[in-house]
């Protein structure tokens, strides 16, 4: 039990999709203006990151790595389609994400319009391919795959909301007309990062 | 900035061949429309890469061959996509490329394709090729497709590589791993800049980049 909690503080704080690997910072920057917005995105990762992080892992563990087509026959116990891996994990992403634009869309209209431009997006937000491409890197078993999910899931809504909240306040701020928006939007981030730093060693 | 200067003595042989318009293609992403720095796209594996010189010029080389190419083959068949389902079959394209950078590398460079790690994989999700997709190979021929994806290339690739510079001779005092800070310096007190071999060194990297680039061209400003 404290090895998952472990992992999932590890991947909330100390190793943050969007501060330490900088996965996801495209739409981390575009989104980030308001923090209403912000929050809509961030609950759509963590949900779109949980469904599919698992799901490659399964892809992953039963169809790709080597020997893993054993259980259909035992002829194909030496065969290893890992490379195949980009293309199947994307495509699950796709379609996932397509999956969950019409879910949300007939069950949750309500929620469906305060996401629905975000949604097709995330197909492209780098932090859920790299969370299923980590969980490959890495070696996890199921249940450290799904903690990681959320884990990294919930480090990318924390990390878009703090960033949102830190620009809404700067509109006030005298920043030279050079260096505002963009500019000062990846100083912020890089600062933001170094304060994340500090959570580096922490252990339960 | 030599980094910058060096794609231009290429164009200017080009131009008998090329009309002005292609040229515009291929050069406008260097500096004008830069994918990173003015187009916000890209940034993902961008920064995560720049430790060191190598790894970034091994990625921004993968960058160009798989925004070229998949410029082209869309291009291509562009008008056989039907809209709905374009991102998928864009994906999958993308996602095939990517595939050939990555067996190449752990074929012939083993060792560089371990310290990308995943942000090979991170290609096929990287902004400027489905950006590039989406707003130029799906309307255009494919000729000035691929020179707007090897353009678009060149110009993340200037921006990984100026940032991976400035990372490794302040932060290690090498230069593709050759040692440019004299051992003199380090006996009088010199010390490596730990800050930049931390990630969020490129952040301000890039970030004093798009100020300088700003302050220089003033029609970039407020853009985003």
């Amino acid at each position: 039990m404290e090895h998952y909690l472990n992992l999932l503080i590890k991947s909330i704080f100390v190793e943050n999709v969007i501060f330490a690997f900088f996965l996801g910072m495209c739409s981390f920057l575009a989104v980030s203006k308001k923090v209403k917005t912000a929050f809509g995105l961030g609950l759509a990762v963590i949900f779109v990151m949980i469904l599919t992080t698992p799901l490659n892992y399964l892809i992953l563990r039963y169809m790709l790595g080597e020997g893993a087509l054993a259980w259909a026959h035992p002829s194909l116990a030496t065969v290893d389609l890992t490379f195949l891996a980009f293309i199947l994990f994307i495509s699950t992403i796709a379609g996932a994400v397509q999956l969950v634009e019409m879910v949300v869309e007939k069950f949750a209209p309500t929620l469906y319009n305060s996401l629905g431009i975000f949604l097709p997006l995330i197909t492209v937000n780098c932090s859920i391919l790299g969370a299923s491409l980590f969980m490959q890197e890495r070696e996890y078993n199921f249940a450290e795959t799904a903690v990681f999910s959320i884990g990294a899931g919930t480090g990318f809504f924390l990390a878009i909301v703090l960033l949102a909240a830190i620009r809404e306040r700067l509109r006030y701020s005298n920043i030279p007309e050079p260096l505002q928006g963009l500019g000062i939007a990846m100083i912020i981030t890089g600062l933001m990062g170094l304060a994340f730093l500090s959570f580096s060693g922490i252990q339960l | 900035m030599s980094v910058e200067t060096t794609p231009a003595p290429d164009i200017r042989k080009k131009e008998a061949l090329f009309s002005k318009k292609n040229i515009r293609t291929l050069r406008d992403p260097l500096d004008d429309n830069n994918p990173i720095t003015v187009q916000v796209l890209g940034i993902c594996s961008a920064l995560a890469v720049t430790v060191q010189v190598k790894p970034a010029i091994i990625m921004a080389l993968g960058v160009i061959f798989v925004t070229a190419f998949s410029n082209l083959i869309i291009a291509l068949i562009r008008d056989s996509i039907p809209s709905r389902i374009r991102m998928i079959v864009q994906l999958i394209v993308v996602a095939l490329l990517v595939t050939i950078v990555d067996q190449l590398l752990k074929a012939y460079m083993f060792d560089v394709s371990k310290k990308l790690s995943v942000f090979v994989g991170l290609i096929i999700t990287n902004c400027i090729v489905m950006g590039r997709l989406e707003a130029f190979a799906m309307s255009q021929k494919p000729w000035p497709a691929f020179l707007d994806g090897i353009g678009n290339g060149l110009g993340y690739g200037i921006i990984l590589v100026v940032v991976a510079v400035f990372r490794e001779i302040f932060g290690s005092g090498a230069l593709l791993g050759y040692k440019i800070v004299p051992q003199w310096a380090y006996d009088m007190g010199y010390v490596n800049n730990g800050l930049m071999v931390l990630p969020p060194a490129a952040l301000f990297l890039i970030g004093v980049y798009i100020w300088w680039q700003r302050s220089r061209n003033k029609k970039l400003v407020n853009v985003s």
